[in-house]
């Protein structure tokens, strides 16, 4: 490989490393629950974006390939990130968030997170939700 | 010429992320906290797994990491849908 190949791969290296780094480091750091669910799911998954952008370039310069092994792993952890997110976030709000305290919805049912089994069957039964 | 320090620099960084994530595995109070954190360990593994593929120069890798990746978030989605409805599949 030339200098300026590996200049480039060295620089997604660097960059993927601080982004993984300071995203673990807010996990600590950060104070409650919700504001440490940014930390993991968006720099972290940038950190390994980076890393796996080195990699394809490695070895396009390396090999003379183009492997798309690494675009499968990018595509499923950018699709699974926010869904996990979005589940903890939810978990957080079921384990911590009292149900007079969330803003309302709008509607005569709760936020998803609170909605027990007695009111989902009143909802059923108003015809409010389909099925 | 810079490239293996490039390397050491973001194994470096990424072996210790995963030491942070374990003391906030041990450490937090609350249980999606502990999820979240296990999360974040899975992410940085397959950056590693990557990283360590780029220093050994091959491909066999790449499959590992995309079978953690499922296994990890299939994992936390289950340990998440606990905690909401207290089982997994209804």
């Amino acid at each position: 490989m030339e200098l300026w190949q590996e200049i480039i791969v060295a620089a997604f290296l660097v960059i993927a490393g601080v982004f993984g780094f300071v995203g673990s480091y807010g996990l600590i750091k950060l104070p409650d629950p919700m504001t440490r669910l940014h930390g993991p799911t968006k720099t972290t998954t940038l950190g390994v974006g980076g890393v796996l952008i080195a990699s394809m370039i490695y070895f396009v310069f390396a090999d003379a390939k183009f492997s798309f092994h690494e675009l499968m792993i990018t595509l499923f952890l950018f699709l699974t990130a926010p869904i996990t997110a979005h589940f903890i976030a939810k978990a957080n709000l079921h384990t911590s968030v009292k149900r007079a305290d969330v803003s309302p919805t709008g509607s005569d049912r709760p936020w998803a997170g609170f909605e027990s089994d007695e009111d989902r069957r009143i909802a059923e039964t108003k015809g409010t939700i389909g099925e | 010429m810079i490239l293996p320090y490039a390397l050491m620099f973001a194994t470096g960084c990424f072996c210790l992320a995963l030491l942070m994530n374990l003391w906030s595995v041990i450490m937090s109070s609350g249980v999606p906290d502990r999820i979240l954190a296990l999360d974040t360990m899975v992410i940085n593994f397959i950056a590693i797994l990557v990283l360590f593929g780029i220093i050994e120069g091959t491909a066999i890798f790449f499959e590992v990491s995309i079978l953690i990746a499922m296994v990890g978030f299939i994992s936390t989605v289950a340990y998440a849908r606990f905690m909401l409805r207290g089982n997994i599949i209804e």
